[in-house]
């Protein structure tokens, strides 16, 4: 990558960490709703530890990545936002006029996300931790699980990026918020597969990339180290972030027509 | 014979080479959709000279804004060719990015950045060096009055400020051609005319190229040194506003009797002194055959034949007249309508 793209991305980045830093209405949900959500089935959903083969202790340490996936979910709404509401408010067409380069405006665009995801996964482990979940793969994991949660966050983002470039509506993207939890539903986030007695979900979570993430960081939490859940964790991130920048450089390419 | 003189007015112009320090527009055509394709601009043509101001006079609709779109870069054109600054606006867009300042209709600002800040990203963006950004930051919001301001959050700012924001904003790279789309809607009496005097300025004192979009009539008379008035895509006149207004011929003069029976009569006086013209309900007004000069004997034909007036008034030649003259059509009442959208 160019020293100049480099450098781009850095202003671009600035602004959008300070535009989302300064918006407690984008933070504070992102940290908040997982969190409740994570209370009420830890505590409703305790006795799913009874079930046979159940891979954890309790269901918080089971349950506890949910959030970081959640957060992940949620920075995906917001870079699909802002970067819709730039098109929508004319801010896009003022960078156009610059020398800036369309890869940079995304990649910058997805800073502010990424902070609202790496200050959420902070909160989660925190208060994880203190409701007395434990990381089976130590403080080392600990900070592998927050790497993991960032790389998920910069996936789910370029999927929000997409939807943002595409439409240029912040509305349709926070309308698309719905649609894309359902697909966390229909994972292994609540049940591990082995467990899914229901034939047809069981095969839908398999072929879901959700379940793989989910996956991957629940093995740092509950297991320790496990190279296989990581590996696919790792390699399933990585293809959906190359394949949604890639989606999302296109919809913006697209969008801006100048010559 | 109105129409002659305009068309007169833009075939003088000629256009020889497209490589041109200022603006070159040949043929321009712009269209938007497929089933079927809506010409937003149709064949323009014009040339602006480096240092003038040209005023890009239209109704809402007329096709201003995508020519600014085209000529900026951000829309490429259907057809024909535009160089600005000396480049093409189709093959050379990053060139011609280097060169221009826009200030697009939307004042886009980050609602969430200080004024300073906006400077920082764009000043970095046109590849200012961190110390450069930061004195023309300093230089320029001292120019558009925003130093006090400079560290509040743009969302607090009223729309003058954003308007004065952004024009100090599109003048951060020094850019030699400047673009206002529409700088003035919806900013009050005030406003407007600090921003009038600072384009003024640009130009006058700095040698900047001003492309200056906007449907007020006034600010296309007062700031303009040449206006194009395009309708429907088309541009239907151009010249120096005093020389549009001569096309359009003689003043007209208005009486409103202060008597209403004297209507006729005063009607019979001023009919000798040239042909009727569109009055008030209450009012008779002619083009007078001799011009403003000749208000003086009207006067004195009037006193002469013991009539009293409650009101009159000598009009001189507007730009609307000449838009009437070209289209049929009177740029007053969207100018209104822009006024009450704004306001509201």
């Amino acid at each position: 990558m160019q020293l100049e793209t480099l450098r781009e991305i850095g202003i671009i980045a600035r602004r959008s960490v300070r535009r989302t830093l300064r918006q407690p209405a984008l933070i504070v949900p992102t940290i908040v709703f997982p969190l409740l959500l994570l209370a009420i089935n830890a505590s409703g959903l305790d006795v799913t530890k009874n079930i046979p083969n159940f891979p954890a202790d309790s269901y918080l340490d089971f349950a506890l990545v949910v959030t970081f996936m959640q957060g992940g979910l949620f920075a995906a709404t917001t870079a699909g936002t802002e970067l819709a509401t730039d098109i929508e408010t004319g801010f896009l067409n003022r960078l156009q006029l610059t020398p800036l380069r369309a890869p940079a405006i995304l990649v910058g665009q997805l800073a502010g996300s990424m902070t609202v995801a790496f200050l959420a996964s902070l909160v989660y482990l925190a208060v994880g931790l203190l409701a007395g979940a434990h990381v089976a793969a130590g403080f080392g994991g600990a900070l592998v699980l927050i790497g993991l949660a960032m790389l998920v966050a910069l996936a789910f983002g370029g999927i929000g990026s997409i939807i943002g470039a595409r439409t240029g509506s912040a509305e349709a993207v926070q309308g698309m918020f719905p649609l894309l939890f359902v697909f966390f539903f229909l994972s292994s986030m609540n049940l591990p597969r082995n467990l899914i007695e229901v034939h047809w979900f069981r095969t839908v979570a398999s072929w879901n990339p959700i379940s793989y993430l989910v996956e991957g960081l629940r093995s740092l939490v509950i297991t320790g180290w496990d190279g296989t859940a990581l590996w696919r964790c790792l390699v399933t991130a990585v293809a959906i972030s190359i394949l949604s920048f890639m989606g999302a450089s296109a919809a913006l390419r697209t969008r801006m027509a100048r010559t | 014979m109105v129409q002659q003189l305009a068309t007169s007015t833009i075939s003088m112009l000629t256009y020889p080479a497209m490589s041109h320090d200022g603006i070159t527009v040949d043929g321009l055509v712009r269209e938007f959709g497929s089933r079927p394709p809506i010409r937003a601009v149709d064949g323009i043509q014009l040339q602006v000279q480096p240092g003038e101001i040209y005023g890009f006079l239209g109704p809402n609709g007329a096709g201003k804004s995508t020519t600014v779109h085209v000529l900026t870069t951000l829309l490429p054109p259907t057809a024909g060719r535009a160089t600005v600054a000396g480049f093409d606006v189709s093959t050379q867009g990053p060139d011609v990015r280097r060169r221009i300042g826009a200030a697009l209709q939307e004042a886009a600002l980050d609602n969430f950045l200080t004024g300073r800040e906006h400077f920082e990203l764009q000043g970095g963006l046109h590849g200012l060096s961190k110390p450069d950004r930061a004195a023309r930051a300093r230089e320029l919001l001292e120019r558009v009055g925003l130093t006090d301001a400079a560290d509040r959050k743009v969302g607090g700012y009223s729309g003058g400020m954003k308007r004065r924001l952004d024009l100090a904003l599109a003048l951060v790279h020094r850019p030699s051609i400047l673009f206002l789309d529409e700088p003035t809607t919806g900013l009050d009496p005030q406003s407007r005319s600090a921003l009038w005097g600072e384009v003024a300025r640009l130009a006058k004192d700095d040698g900047v190229t001003v492309f200056l979009t906007t449907q007020y009539l006034e600010e296309a008379d007062v700031l303009a040194d040449r206006v194009g008035i395009i309708d429907h895509g088309h541009i239907v006149a151009e010249g120096t506003p005093q020389a549009l207004k001569e096309q359009i011929g003689r003043s007209s003069v208005e009486a409103i009797p202060a008597n209403p029976d004297d209507r006729g009569a005063i009607e019979a006086v001023l009919s000798r002194f040239g042909e009727p013209a569109a009055a008030s309900p209450k009012g008779v007004a002619v083009r007078l055959a001799g011009g403003s000069e000749s208000l003086g004997q009207v006067v004195r034909a009037l006193d002469g034949e013991g009539l009293a007036v409650a009101h009159l008034q000598l009009h001189a030649p507007s730009l609307d007249d000449v838009f009437l003259a070209k289209t049929g059509r009177s740029l007053e009442g969207d100018e209104e309508d822009a006024r009450e959208e704004a306001a509201a």
